[in-house]
């Protein structure tokens, strides 16, 4: 997940303030080498080494795990190459369907937190003071920069039996015994929502900041309580980023098996550590196989969700922009 | 005639935002049921000043009195005042007739009085065809209506316009100009519209301000003001002017070149200030028959046919800028001129205006 | 380990994005190929990796984490990348054959430099990235202590509990990442501002 959480703000960033990166912004870039521009077959050669890489380590490995989830599992851990469906049917054994429904919950829970404090973040920065809206956004960022296992091992001293906010509360006079904060639902919890913020804040915070004001000032100036305004006006306007946000903090929540592993103290499976330890502890890799095509499914899920509600929302987002534009 | 009713008091009030003095002390009676006009250059802050009258902005200084109550501390959904944005700010995520509903949905009124009163505004700015378009579908001027309709419909007591015209067309703009005072007319509110555009104002106000820098330099009818500017920035901002500078004397301006320019002096001015004569183009007469208290003799240097009459640009000693001196079609027919002429040029004194430089 | 996959991937990824950049129209599935890396669970990756690797009988270490690595440090390349080109003028291009320069010579002279900013950017996006990934790493290492990456080290340690280790081990990554996103921020602005 680190990879994935690290990286996409700053692609983020640079696509969102690269002018060109806009279908206006192609547009106005009109006919300018056009000739040179598109070459069909110079464009193969240049994408074919990168395609095979991708295809050769990712598009076969997966469809490899794909096939792998309808072997049996062999006597020692092996694979006994012979069909069954039946690696898919225990995923929805109500033991693993379990894990699979509190990984959701889990997940859910952290993003419906991520999603609230962050939009409440990146409205705060969006309404700052234009120059000083980068200086709040690096430090929204910053964790990013940090290791993630770092960032989680912050939580283990934070919250551990005889972590800071004991010895704060210890100082703060109080005597009985120490909150157990570690290893619960709540720190596991914290700690995704901790992790994903950042993305949630700069994906709410590229559509608020490009909303033209003046909108929200008319839903006032026709007797909108600030409320309604938020309600009816600048929700609706912002829908993609606060979707793009809660797929990004689900998903990556999900499949997430550090964090419940290191804050959970392994009490809390979700389907990450369900995968881990079906190849890595139990040895059933085709069971694991059947897990992960499980999760990708609910990934895609969730991301057919998402295009869904940004469709919807894209004419009227690229409407409000051009007013702020013109 | 009676008196009009003052409607609304502008009164002292100043906004800095840091250092800058965006509008600083100006005070202002708006009438009921006119059509007002804040004109200036750009950044002399008419938008700051109507951003007040909305309730988007907290003079610093002053009142702002709305039938005698102080209104400048009201949020601006809790004012009878609705002002039309310069970039329209239609909601996009809306249809035009949810566009125009908002506001009254606001008001919580029932809902088949929201739709009677949509219905009509919507028949009044000619938009029931595109009632159920969304913004993106409108072209610049449908926009301009859906945003007049969705102000209008709330019947405010002061509807504010932020250069309601600057995003159409020239052509475009002259129709909208007369069709915005037609519906002024029409539903009887009191108009204050902004604009940079000193013909939009002389054509489309009842009374008009003239802005600069944040003060406010003259406030009175166009024809007042065309007439009879407050000082020589007005007089240059408003239509257009030809200046002779020099030097006061008792009855008008002595010329660099030692030429006597006749004109009221106002009495602020004493003999041998700098000072500034002026006349209007269409003023000036071209070969004057019989006694003019103003002559000169100059060149022309360029013509420009407009149709309705002919402007010349003439080289005198005068000033260092040539004139410019505006003739009928008819006047020109009945004598012709040609670049490189010599033409004699005359005016009245009563046309002449005097300024301090 | 980083570096290696770090330069693959930013030849591989900028190459990819020109070549897409170049296409007048690619379709969804090109899309999907390139964005699939940055958004799929890395423990799906992680596995299927280990499973391929594992049917292919290729022993593991470290050149099969740098394999892995390569895949995901090639789309935040290319993304990056392609970001910088979605601005990029191609008339100059023209203009440079038009003054006699071969296709190479143009490339080398004229489109290099101009993306120069996004590909150092997306390099260090990507050395970043491998520096800090651990559960692929975790999955393809293998056995063998010569494959350890570091966060695989603090993860091993963490499991034990707070010690004095992990806090010094933990200062020192926070000051090397908080030099490389110092370094990052300066190019970042380097392209914005162009
Ligand atoms: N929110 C603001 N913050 C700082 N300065 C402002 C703000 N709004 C306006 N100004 C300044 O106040 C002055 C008047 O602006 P404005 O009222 O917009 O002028 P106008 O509408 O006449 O062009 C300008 O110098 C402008 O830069
Ligand atoms: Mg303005």
């Amino acid at each position: 997940m680190v990879r994935a959480a690290d990286g996409k703000p700053i692609a983020w960033l640079s696509e969102r303030r690269t002018p060109g990166a806009t279908p206006e912004g192609r547009a106005r870039q009109g006919r300018g080498g056009y000739f040179v521009k598109y070459q069909p077959s110079r464009s193969s050669l240049l994408m074919a080494p990168a395609l095979v890489w991708l295809t050769a380590l990712m598009v076969v490995p997966c469809a490899l795990v794909l096939a792998l989830a309808f072997f049996r599992r062999g006597i020692y851990g092996g694979i006994d190459y012979t069909f069954t469906l039946e690696n898919f049917g225990l995923v929805f054994d109500p033991l693993y369907a379990g894990i699979f429904l509190n990984s959701a919950r889990i997940a859910g829970t952290a993003t419906l937190i991520a999603v609230v404090i962050g939009y409440a973040a990146a409205y705060a920065i969006a309404a700052a003071p234009r120059r000083w809206q980068p200086v709040f956004l690096f430090f929204a960022v910053l964790p990013f920069w940090s290791n993630y296992l770092i960032r989680t091992y912050a939580w283990i001293v934070l919250l551990n039996r005889e972590g800071l906010i004991t010895q704060l509360l210890r100082w703060f006079g109080y005597t009985g015994e120490p909150p157990s904060m570690l290893y619960t639902e709540g720190a596991v919890i914290a700690g995704l929502v901790y992790n994903y913020l950042p993305f949630v804040i700069l994906a709410c915070y590229a559509p608020l900041s490009r909303l033209n004001p003046e909108l929200a000032e008319a839903s006032r100036d026709l007797g909108a309580s600030a409320a309604t305004t938020l309600r009816r006006v600048i929700l609706p306007l912002t829908v993609p980023g606060i979707a793009a946000g809660a797929v990004f903090v689900f998903v990556l929540s999900i499949g997430n098996f550090v964090t419940p592993a290191l804050l959970g103290g392994g009490r809390f499976q979700m389907i990450g550590n369900l995968v881990y330890d079906q190849f890595l502890t139990a040895n059933d890799w085709p069971f694991g196989a059947a897990l992960a095509m499980a999760l990708i499914a609910i990934m895609l899920l969730v991301l057919m969700a998402q295009a869904l509600a940004t469709d919807r929302a894209a004419g009227r987002a690229a409407e409000a922009r051009g007013q702020a534009d013109g | 005639m009676s008196e009009p009713r003052t409607l609304l008091a502008i009164d002292h009030v100043s906004k800095k935002f840091g250092q800058v003095t965006a509008v600083d002390g100006i005070s202002l009676d708006i009438r009921e049921n006119e059509f007002f006009a804040l004109l200036g250059p750009s950044g002399c802050g008419k938008t700051t000043l109507l951003r007040m009258l909305a309730g988007f902005e907290t003079p610093n200084d002053g009142r702002i009195l709305l039938d005698g109550h102080d209104i400048a501390r009201t949020p601006p959904n809790k004012r009878p005042v609705n002002l039309m944005f310069q970039s329209y700010a239609l909601f996009p995520h809306m249809s035009v007739r949810a566009n125009v509903s908002y506001g009254l949905e606001m008001e919580r009124l029932p809902a088949a009085e929201i739709r009677s009163r949509v219905d009509a505004i919507l028949a009044t700015t000619e938009l029931v065809p595109f009632a159920d378009r969304k913004p993106e579908q409108l072209s610049g001027g449908q926009k301009q209506r859906v945003a007049l309709a969705r102000a209008l419909v709330k019947r405010p007591r002061l509807l504010l316009l932020d250069e309601p015209l600057g995003a159409l067309d020239k052509k475009l703009r002259g129709a909208m100009q007369l069709e915005l005072k037609r519906l002024q007319h029409e539903v009887g509110i009191t108009f204050v519209i902004v604009t940079h555009d000193q013909e939009e104002s002389l054509v489309m106000a009842d009374r008009m301000a003239v802005l600069k820098d944040g003060k406010l330099l003259q406030c009175d009818t166009p024809h007042a003001i065309y007439e009879h500017p407050a000082d020589r920035f007005v007089a240059d901002f408003i239509g257009v002017m030809n200046f002779v500078p020099g030097k006061a004397s008792s009855d008008g301006v002595v010329a660099v070149n030692g030429a006597r320019i006749a004109g009221k002096v106002p009495a602020a001015l004493s003999p041998g200030a700098p000072a500034v004569a002026s006349v209007r183009p269409e003023r000036i007469r071209l070969f004057p028959s019989g006694e003019t208290a103003n002559r000169t003799t100059g060149t022309v240097e360029a013509l420009a046919y407009h149709g309705l009459d002919l402007q010349l640009h003439v080289r005198t000693p005068l000033s260092p800028k040539p004139f410019l001196v505006r003739v009928t079609a008819d006047a020109a027919d009945r004598r012709p001129v040609a670049s490189g002429d010599q033409v004699e040029l005359g005016w009245d004194a009563a046309d002449v205006r005097i300024f301090e430089e | 380990m980083a570096v290696v996959s770090t330069a693959i991937a930013t030849l591989l990824g900028t190459l990819l994005a020109i070549g897409v950049e170049m296409r007048r129209q690619y379709g969804m599935g090109l899309e999907a190929l390139i964005f699939a890396p940055m958004i799929i669970p890395d423990i799906v990756l992680a596995i299927a990796l280990l499973s391929f690797f594992s049917m292919l009988n290729l022993t593991m270490g470290l050149h099969t984490i740098i394999l892995a690595h390569v895949v995901f440090n090639l789309a935040f390349v290319c993304s990056v990348v392609r970001a910088r080109l979605k601005s990029f003028d191609w008339s100059i291009v023209e203009a440079s054959a038009d003054l006699g320069a071969s296709a190479l010579t143009t490339f080398r002279r004229v489109t290099l430099p101009v993306i120069a900013p996004a590909v150092i950017a997306g390099a260090l996006l990507a050395f970043t990235l491998s520096v800090d990934e651990f559960i692929i790493a975790f999955f393809t290492a293998g056995a063998g202590r010569a494959s350890t990456t570091l966060p695989m080290q603090i993860y091993a340690m963490i499991r034990f509990g707070i010690t004095p280790e992990i806090n010094a081990l933990a200062t020192i990554v926070m000051a090397v990442s908080i030099t490389a996103l110092t370094l990052s921020q300066r190019l970042n602005r380097g392209i914005i501002g162009q």
